[in-house]
């Protein structure tokens, strides 16, 4: 007649969870935590997948899963969310990630000339990363500093006024970089 | 009770000003670094090590090195600022580490300023004095009547050297904030940070006998009280980039030290806030508002006071604001300078918003682009709670309020407020049909007031020098300044404030310097993806919101970019257009569809496949988004392609008709030739051609095998001789 214990023996929470964590580690798990101690905490999902990020280079599914779990929101919502903005990586990135300005001003000093210059010198198109995993190549629009256009960022160091000729030794240099 | 509020900003301020002054009493020279993410890029950081460097090899104690915010210089950066006791501040431009010994060296140790090295310089001498003459539209008059038709050649006519006193044209410095009567001249006399008021040439005459032949202060006309650009004007009054805007919003952009709560209050810092809570009256600060004509600072340009009053009246108590710096309009930074070199100006000013709507949660929300932006808006927040600024019982007024930060991800349709709620909510940034206004339901269905960063960089302003004096520098429907971020193919970029109601031709030709050499301008692209480009004939266009709208544009949040002769008016349009697609969020028909049909057409036409009905088609496309989107980002998407047919038609039409690109940009329209009276067959391009398609022995004219050209532009790149034509 009672059915209540086989309702709880079907509850795999505690191994969810363990999973969840033992994906995401302990720095994100405490961010997930505090979060949920305040009012609102699926507010603060942008912020947490930001973290996520920012630790592993990119979102996987598994990290998805996690979040969502450990947050206690939708997967459909996280992954909703992960695909809707541009800032967020699906896929693995490069030892090196390259961000080139697309943005007004520096499309009219010239940045599509970088752009193709840095897609024929990596073989790869925007959004892409080389077969050895060495650099990922992306655009984006406008990083605000439209007075030194054109300009790009390698790992965030930003690299002003870079013609296409001036591309084959900034990549040479993070070559050697990451061979050191 | 109420004095209560002034005795707690007294105390802070007072505690700020000791800090201050411990520091300054210990020190004669200042050396001021710029730091923000584009002088970082330049090289600042270097720089800062490296003085740092000398200064502790030198055993000096008496040297203060410190970072300020950026000036909005950004073709010269890095720029570094030596200010020594009784001499003009000099400003160095692209300071590299060579220089920084140099400077280190010659200046700081001998007294000798490196003129070659001088922002905008070089020059031939610096002055002794500095005497910066308000020149804005209502002293101008005045000025004639004193100074004559040329102040620096009074000077002369008096006989003082021009080692002793140089004389300069400056713009509104705010003077007439204060002043009682309008018949009057102001000057400024640098580096003695004084300012006088001249209402007869015997006035004159005493500055000049007294203050720059005696070094005697003219106590007699000297003005009383702060005005709103003198701080700036003090430290860069010399240069003509500067003195020529009028700085409100950007006053104090690399003059403070945006980490330091302490330095901020030396400037006035949270007096406007004291001086609102200790009135406890939050309709008074609406009023304020309402009368300064502040007009929101976005893009759509709805008149601050009206949207803040509209929250305050709901019935719901429970009340959100905003401040949006999700600034991801290509081609503006003006939001990431004052956010990165002014934080707590935005933050103070937040706060009087919150107190005139009765909100007592605010969020900023930032692009994660712009992670040095975030860290000192964190870094002023933790200051000012520390400092009982944010939090409860802010200056024991009894109000609560505290600001959290929410970053983006890199979505331009979060911009739209509706989109913006969302993304704060945590979802997905997409927009919802308005009314109701957010005003009304809002943030988590609360009132929520949004406005953006500038808007609130010019509160505090308001509130100090007074509403009225807002009103008069703005255009008779819109009060105060707008800073434009001016880019592109002009000689001068950087970030330009001047008063609403300027004319297009000020500020790309006088401040921004006109075109780089042998260019011819073109036009000028304001208001970004959602804006539009005005053509030469409309330079003397008076910048408003509603002037831009008539011509097909918009204000939009400030990018201003220049567009010369080599710049095709299609393929702009085509490069806003694939902007727009990339960024429609997917939700309503027409923006999705519609962009993309409208990109696809647009790259028929500068394929070289157009056809006259694509520009029929183009056009009909482009009026119907605009009617039908849902949101602004799809209403205004068209705007790049309407106005460019409006003022480049004949453009359009060389496309379609003569299947030619007058500006020689799209690719598939040009070819490349080799000219053969002027090649020497030096075999450059034959070495350079990716394709290999340049034939040609030594010392012979070459051939380009049109067929297999690429035209990717290498030879034309690398031919010394110009043999190489585009046509």
């Amino acid at each position: 007649m009672n059915t209540e214990p086989s309702v709880q023996s079907m509850d795999n929470w505690p191994e969810v969870e363990a999973t969840a964590r033992q994906v995401l580690g302990q720095k994100i798990c405490q961010h997930i935590e505090q979060a949920r101690q305040l009012k609102r905490p699926e507010s603060h999902l942008i912020a947490i997948l930001h973290k996520v990020q920012a630790e592993f280079g990119y979102l996987a599914p598994a990290h998805l899963d996690a979040v969502a779990q450990l947050l206690q929101v939708p997967v459909a919502t996280v992954s909703g969310v992960a695909s809707f903005y541009h800032y967020f990586r699906l896929h693995p990135r490069g030892k090196f990630m390259i961000n080139i300005c697309l943005g007004t001003a520096c499309y009219v000093k010239g940045a599509d000339r970088v752009a193709q210059k840095l897609m024929d010198e990596l073989g790869i198109q925007l959004g892409e990363t080389t077969k050895d995993g060495l650099f990922s190549l992306e655009g984006c629009r406008c990083l605000g500093m439209c007075g030194l256009a054109p300009v790009l960022t390698v790992d965030g160091d930003v690299r002003a006024e870079v013609t296409p000729d001036r591309v084959a030794s900034l990549l040479e240099e993070y070559v050697r970089k990451g061979k050191a | 009770m109420s004095s209560t509020v002034l005795e707690r900003y007294q105390q802070l301020a007072a505690r700020a000003e000791a800090l201050r002054q411990q520091a300054a009493a210990q020190y004669r020279v200042q050396i001021q670094v710029g730091s923000a993410t584009c002088e970082h890029a330049a090289g600042s950081q270097v720089v800062y090590e490296e003085f740092r460097k000398h200064i502790a090899a030198s055993g000096r104690p008496d040297i203060r090195l410190h970072r300020t915010g950026c000036t909005g210089r950004c073709s010269r950066e890095p720029i570094v600022s030596v200010i020594m006791p009784n001499s003009l501040p000099v400003k160095y431009q692209q300071v590299d580490r060579e220089l920084v010994h140099q400077i280190f060296t010659t200046h700081i140790m001998e007294g000798r300023p490196l003129l070659e090295h001088i922002l905008d310089g070089p020059v031939e001498s610096i002055a002794r004095y500095e005497l910066l003459c308000c020149q804005s539209e209502r002293c101008q008059e005045f000025l004639r009547q004193i100074w004559g038709p040329n102040p620096g050649a009074y000077l002369k006519e008096r006989g003082i050297p021009s080692q002793q006193a140089r004389a300069t044209l400056a713009s509104c410095f705010g003077a007439c904030a204060i002043s009682e009567t309008p018949t009057t001249a102001h000057v400024i006399v640098r580096p003695d940070k004084v300012l006088y008021r001249l209402r007869t040439k015997e006035d004159l005459d005493e500055v000049l006998d007294k203050h720059i032949g005696k070094g005697e202060i003219v106590k007699r006309l000297l003005v009383p009280g702060k005005t709103v650009g003198r701080k700036f004007l003090e430290l860069y009054g010399d240069v003509a980039f500067f003195n020529r805007q009028t700085r409100v919003a950007l006053r104090h952009n690399g003059i403070v030290d945006p980490t330091r709560i302490d330095d901020y209050f030396h400037y006035r810092g949270f007096e406007a806030l004291a001086t609102v809570l200790n009135r406890k009256d939050p309709q008074w600060v609406i009023q304020q508002v309402s009368r300064s004509k502040l007009r929101g600072r976005g893009g759509a340009g709805y008149p601050t006071g009206t949207k803040w009053q509209a929250a305050a009246s709901s019935k719901e108590r429970v009340r959100y604001l905003i401040c949006n710096a999700d600034e991801g309009d290509p081609g503006a930074f003006m939001d990431r300078g004052m956010l990165e070199s002014d934080p707590f100006n935005v933050i103070e000013g937040m706060i009087i918003g919150a107190f005139g709507i009765g909100a007592h949660q605010g969020f900023v929300y930032i692009r994660a682009e712009y992670p040095l932006a975030i860290e000192r808006v964190e870094n002023a927040i933790a200051q000012c709670r520390e400092w009982g600024l944010l939090g409860q019982d802010i200056l024991g007024s009894g109000f609560d309020f505290d600001i959290e930060i929410r970053l983006g991800a890199g979505a331009f349709v979060c911009g739209e407020e509706t989109a913006l709620i969302h993304s704060i909510e945590g979802q997905r940034g997409q927009p919802r049909v308005r009314p109701p206004y957010p005003t009304e339901v809002g943030l988590w269905g609360k009132p929520t007031v949004i406005n953006n960063v500038e808007t609130f960089a010019n509160i505090t302003a308001i509130i100090n020098y007074g509403p009225d004096w807002f009103a008069r520098v703005g255009s008779e429907r819109s009060g105060g300044t707008k800073v434009f971020a001016l880019a592109g193919k002009v000689r001068h970029t950087g970030l330009v404030e001047v008063p609403i109601g300027t004319t297009l031709r000020d500020i790309v030709f006088q401040i921004g310097g006109g075109m780089p050499e042998g260019r011819e301008f073109k036009a000028v692209q304001t208001g970004g993806p959602a804006g539009g480009c005005i053509p030469a004939s409309m330079l003397d266009l008076p910048v408003d919101f509603d002037t831009l709208v008539r011509a097909g544009s918009i204000m939009g949040s400030g990018g201003m970019i220049v567009l010369d002769d080599s710049d095709c008016m299609v393929d702009i349009a085509k490069y806003f257009m694939q902007f727009s697609f990339d960024e429609s969020c997917g939700k309503c028909t027409p923006c999705r569809e519609g962009t993309k049909r409208m990109l696809e057409i647009l790259e028929r036409i500068t394929g070289g496949q157009g056809t006259f009905q694509d520009l029929e088609r183009l056009e009909r496309l482009a009026r119907l988004v605009k009617k039908s989107s849902l949101c602004g980002l799809g209403r205004a998407a068209p705007n790049p392609i309407l106005s460019t047919l409006q003022h480049f038609r004949e453009e359009y039409a060389a496309h379609v008709v003569d299947r030619r690109c007058p500006a020689k940009k799209c690719v598939a329209l040009i070819q490349y030739v080799i000219d053969p009276e002027k090649c020497v067959g030096c075999t450059v391009c034959a070495k350079n051609c990716p394709a290999v398609c340049i034939t040609g022995a030594r010392r012979e004219p070459h051939l380009i095998d049109q067929p297999r050209c690429v035209k990717c532009g290498r030879c034309f790149e690398v031919c010394r001789f110009n043999a190489v034509l585009k046509l």
